[in-house]
């Protein structure tokens, strides 16, 4: 077998140890306070490896890797952007890492100071009156921005408000958080420019409208170009506005979701903020507020008396949706994020969004020159922007996936697939502002070889990939089969 | 062409739905559907009892690709699911209008088979969409 291949519990041999990563040994009578029922009587099952077999195991594995450090990622709808090095070193700075957390304000002054500055840079970059850096996820974002909407219709005893509006072309996860906050979610359609169908927003609105939820620009990759509109229908019905900052890279400095009449927005930090994202985070997930939905921020909040900084908690917010983790979000990431922010500065920021909106419309160009299909073809793109290949699929019987999978063998990572789902056989593109013209080309070009091999030897493309550490996996058996604990002795 | 048995009513969110002599009636999804779809890993099927109205959520169905809600086409009381389906979801690929049923309701009001689609207006409706 493949030693890379295996798992690292596989190559464990009891009694060799990595001396420097175990930990101290603990005395027996340490253990006193835990009542015996709660202790473990058998050793848990870990690998037992020399530190050079960790670094060895791992580094193989990172190796393997498709990641922005290594490829293009044009992964449509997730800012897949270069994270700056220097974001890490001010991060990883000794007086950040080695801060404890309960460490007394008094002690922390230098931190809170770039958390108060990070808050007020995210409220003036999006024109919200108020922020909380802690949801630690874009998940616990969402989960915020809309428990904060329940809160303000609750507080005004207005008990009616039960649907959530969301249209088509928002993110995927906005139904899931209406669900997850108790709301009922009501779909409204998009026409075939990608804009909310108005008419029909305007007919779903009524006194059970809690708020709706909306990406802009949206998951079709397009500006909506009715937001005042929708923002006045909403209102007028009694509702809120959310906005889910899922494709805030594209209006960076430009227009603010403020100014379009958003009361609640969350921000992906590990998207529009270049810090590190994929494999799961940390990520993090900030809410900005307009002026009526200040009060129900989840604490804590970083405030400002005089000269020194100090957490905001539920006794200056009596009203808040409360605690959303231990302390205050992923630290580390906020930092990043910080950095970030400073290192742009005002005119930094406005390029962000003219850079990633010219490269998503020059490849958009250029991919319709080389023969393939735009979902929205009489639109510009926003940052991002969609590719149909549902002819191809029907001429040559080679799907999108197809193609995605053929892109790694030509050393591209391949796009978002089949999202969002009312265009069919889509490849969503998101090349973001750090890429150069030539890598956007190298990516051109080998979309336009891969549309000639369609044409000419389907079967290679419906093969793909070749050059990979595994080929074609099965992901339907691996979605109803699911193997997720190692038992030793056990076969894969 | 997809298949598109003359015999069933056809929701325009792809259920069909198949009237049987005893006033209750099976709900699937079409062939279009589960081929739109591709191979399905999950199925999420209401609760038998569960009383429901034309267009309310009665279930999920996932596929690696997505996952699409099922509405019911017509109103009434949820009185059987297919169980099967939660090992083997892959009926609903295999035979969508026969073993991958997903579940049987006996109809509030037979009048709501006149808000569905015949056999020949569903065809029509998938080729505008096409």
């Amino acid at each position: 077998m493949n030693r890379e291949a295996q798992l690292i519990f596989e190559v464990s041999k009891a009694g060799r140890r990595a001396y420097s990563q175990a930990p101290k040994p603990v005395a027996d009578d340490k253990l006193n306070d835990l009542p015996a029922a709660l202790r473990r009587q058998s050793k848990p099952l870990l690998p037992e490896v020399s530190e050079l077999q960790v670094v060895r195991h791992y580094t193989n594995l990172s190796s393997k890797n498709f990641a922005i450090d290594k490829q293009f990622y044009p992964l449509g709808s997730c800012t897949m952007k270069y994270n700056p090095r220097g974001a890490n070193r001010a991060a990883m700075l000794p007086g950040f890492l080695k801060r404890h957390p309960l460490a007394p304000e008094s002690h922390s002054q230098g931190y809170l100071a770039c958390l108060f500055e990070l808050q007020e840079f995210l409220k003036e970059v999006t024109g919200m009156k108020g922020v909380s850096l802690t949801p630690m996820a874009g998940a616990q974002g969402e989960f915020a921005g809309v428990a904060m909407i329940r809160a303000y219709h609750e507080a005004r005893n207005d008990h009616e408000r039960t649907e959530i509006l969301v249209p088509e072309a928002a993110h995927g996860t906005n139904p899931a958080t209406a669900v997850m906050c108790g709301y009922k979610v009501r779909e409204v359609p998009v026409n075939d420019d990608g804009d909310v169908d108005l008419e029909a927003l305007k007919a779903a609105c009524g006194p059970q409208t809690a708020g709706l939820m909306m990406t802009n620009p949206s998951t079709c990759g397009v500006f909506e170009r009715q937001v005042e509109a929708i923002a006045k229908a909403v209102h007028e019905a009694g509702g809120l506005l959310y906005y889910d900052g899922a494709n805030l890279n594209a209006i960076l400095g430009k227009v603010r979701p403020g100014d379009m009449g958003f009361d609640v927005i969350h921000m992906n930090l590990h998207k529009t903020f270049a810090t590190p994202h994929g494999g799961g985070g940390p990520g993090a997930g900030p809410v900005g507020v307009s002026e009526r939905l200040k009060p129900f921020l989840p604490t804590p909040i970083v405030g400002q008396d005089g000269d020194s900084y100090r957490w905001l908690t539920d006794a200056d917010l009596p009203q808040t949706i409360g605690h959303l983790s231990a302390f205050m979000g992923n630290a580390g990431v906020l930092l990043r994020a910080y950095y970030y922010a400073r290192a742009l500065g005002r005119e930094g920021m406005l390029r962000v969004g003219e850079y990633s909106s010219l490269a998503a419309n020059y490849m958009l160009k250029r991919l319709q020159q080389v023969g393939y299909t735009a979902a929205y073809p009489d639109r510009r793109a926003s940052h991002e922007f969609i590719l149909t290949l549902a002819k191809e699929a029907k001429a040559f019987d080679v799907s999108a996936m197809d193609v995605a999978k053929r892109l790694l063998d030509y050393n591209q990572h391949a796009p978002t697939t089949y999202f969002p789902l009312l265009v069919p056989e889509c490849l969503l593109i998101e090349p973001t502002e750090t890429e150069t013209k030539e890598a956007l080309d190298e990516f051109i070009d080998a979309m336009a070889r891969i549309l000639e091999e369609a044409r000419e030897n389907p079967e290679l493309v419906k093969g793909a990939p070749y050059s990979q550490p595994v080929r074609r996996l099965d992901d339907v058996r691996a979605a109803r089969e699911l193997n997720l604990v190692f038992r030793p002795g056990a076969s894969a | 062409m997809s298949n598109i048995p003359a015999e069933l009513r056809y929701a325009k969110s792809h259920e069909w739905v198949r009237l049987e002599h005893d006033g209750t009636a099976y709900v699937g999804i079409s062939e279009h559907a589960q081929d739109a779809m591709g191979d399905l890993v999950y199925v999420e099927l209401p609760e038998v009892g569960q009383t429901v109205a034309v267009a309310d959520e009665t279930g999920v169905v996932e596929s690696v690709k997505a996952a699409s809600d099922i509405y019911a086409p017509v109103s009434g009381e949820i009185i059987a699911v297919n169980e099967a389906l939660n090992d083997t979801p892959e009926l609903v690929n295999q035979d969508c209008y026969g073993d991958g049923w997903l579940y049987q309701i006996k109809l509030a009001d037979k009048a709501d088979l006149d808000g569905l689609l015949s056999a020949e207006d569903y065809a029509a409706q998938l080729e505008e969409d096409a």
